[in-house]
């Protein structure tokens, strides 16, 4: 099993280097929301050359659109969406400085190959640990697309928000890997 | 003839979804417990404690297991002896939805296929009914996730293809759906009847109890062939690799036409919720 990384946002290339696939990587600070509206949204400013809704340079994207927040909590639910939706807007956002990805599910090779050439890595929560995760996150705040509801894109103050890395900036996988490993037959 | 209240069956639908967001069965409970004795994969023993705990949570913390609360599916099996009184089933069980998915702070996950604009309520329900004899109504809750129902494929085989390439179609489905339908999962396997009754009979499949044996004992067989393949495909725990790519299998059959032999996989994640109200 791999080492156990604290990382915190804004991200440069050099702090992702030492990340290796199977790492456990507890991440801190801020960290923003965005599922496939959002990502659909962003790619339109970015192409009307438009400012985005924030500074996405070092950032880490976090897909989920997480359950409503019950009184006296910060949010409901809140663990991963299916990340190959995101493959088709991925590397765009990675051109203009997107350091990281939390989801869950394979990534697409243009996605990886992309990760290497701009320097992101995708790190893995847990599907279906939405109540566990939520314990992670301290608030959320909407920051953008207000109208798409669960989908709007959230700034969230995490505190170890617990994650292993898949892709490193050399192209590995470690659910490739790991599945190599106990395949039978 | 019996009559039953609109209004109490809208509570009790009501009910049923807030405590299926948030309570997981016992039977996957117990499922994700044996998994973790059976499970090689180091990593893999941790991803099923976290879903032990994720459950223990949401249980006590009164959060959703999944922030996916699902579209609202329900099996409804309307006695011929039974009137509704104050109002329609289906705007019963749509209320019911509306209210339970608004007060018990659940996410509203429905929307319009192109324009995704949000509905805003998580109706519309999809409802399948059944006409059955008798004054009694049983509905049946399911919360589906979006994440295992894309995983999800239905295909027409040719009869001489038979019970080798049903299984291949369903190991496949598997394989190819690797760590996004949230394994380990629950596989419902339809087979026969139409194209949409076969994917019917796979979806209804996944109301059985994890590790409740079929009744045909043939396909009893093929559920346990089925198994051993999937896990044998080392997708494991959030697919990282392991032994327990799925809790069971569970399959539903009916007669085809003489040219078909219709086949639908439904996965189900790993939080498999369901709740049944007997009135």
């Amino acid at each position: 099993m791999g080492k156990t990384v604290n990382i915190k946002p804004p991200l440069k290339r050099e702090d992702l280097e030492p990340l290796e696939i199977g790492d456990k990587v507890l991440i801190s600070g801020e960290i923003y929301t965005a599922r496939d509206t959002a990502h659909k949204r962003l790619i339109e400013l970015l192409d009307k050359k438009e400012v985005l809704p924030f500074d996405i340079s070092g950032q880490i994207i976090y897909y989920v659109g997480p359950t409503p927040a019950p009184p006296g909590r910060p949010i409901g639910a809140a663990g991963p969406t299916t990340s190959y939706r995101m493959d088709t807007y991925a590397p765009r956002l990675m051109e203009v400085g997107l350091k990281g990805m939390i989801g869950k599910g394979p990534r697409s090779p243009e996605v990886i190959e992309a990760m290497k050439k701009w320097g992101c890595v995708y790190f893995g929560a847990t599907g279906g640990a939405g109540a566990l995760l939520s314990q992670a996150i301290k608030s959320a705040e909407i920051v953008a697309f207000e109208d798409l509801g669960p989908e709007a894109i959230r700034r969230l103050k995490v505190e170890n928000f617990p994650t292993i890395l898949i892709n490193d900036l050399r192209g590995n996988d470690l659910y490739q890997e790991g599945v190599k490993k106990y395949r039978r037959g | 003839m019996r009559s039953i209240p609109f209004t109490t069956i809208k509570e009790k639908i009501k009910e049923a979804c807030i405590e299926a967001n948030h309570v997981l069965g016992e039977d996957v409970l117990e499922g994700l417990r044996r998994a973790k004795e059976e499970e090689d994969s180091p990593l893999g023993r941790e991803i099923l404690d976290q879903l032990i705990e994720n459950a223990r949570i949401a249980r006590e913390e009164r959060i959703p297991l999944c922030q996916d609360t699902g579209l609202a599916v329900f099996f409804v099996e309307l006695g011929d002896q039974v009137t509704i009184e104050g109002g329609l089933l289906p705007e019963a069980i749509n209320e019911g939805v509306r209210e339970g998915y608004r007060d018990g702070f659940l996410r509203k996950s429905a929307c319009h296929p192109f324009s995704r604009k949000n509905t805003g309520d998580n109706t519309p329900a999809i409802i399948h009914y059944q006409l059955v004899p008798g004054e009694q109504l049983k509905i049946t809750f399911c919360a589906k996730g979006g994440g295992s129902e894309n995983m999800s494929r239905a295909t027409m085989l040719r009869p001489a293809d038979g019970i080798e390439g049903v299984e291949n179609f369903v190991v496949n489905r598997v394989w190819e759906s690797q760590a996004n339908p949230c394994p380990p999962v629950v596989v419902g396997v339809g087979i026969g009847g139409t194209i949409e009754r076969a994917t019917f009979l796979a979806k209804k499949s996944l109301l059985t109890p994890i590790g409740q044996e079929n009744p045909d004992p043939e396909l009893a067989k093929i559920e346990k062939r089925l198994l051993k393949k999937i896990n044998d495909l080392g997708i494991g725990p959030a697919g990282l690799g392991g032994r327990t790519t799925a809790l069971d299998v569970h399959i539903m059959m009916e007669p085809c036409h003489i040219a078909s032999l219709p086949v639908a996989v439904n996965l189900n994640c790993h939080s498999s919720r369901h709740r049944e109200i007997i009135f």
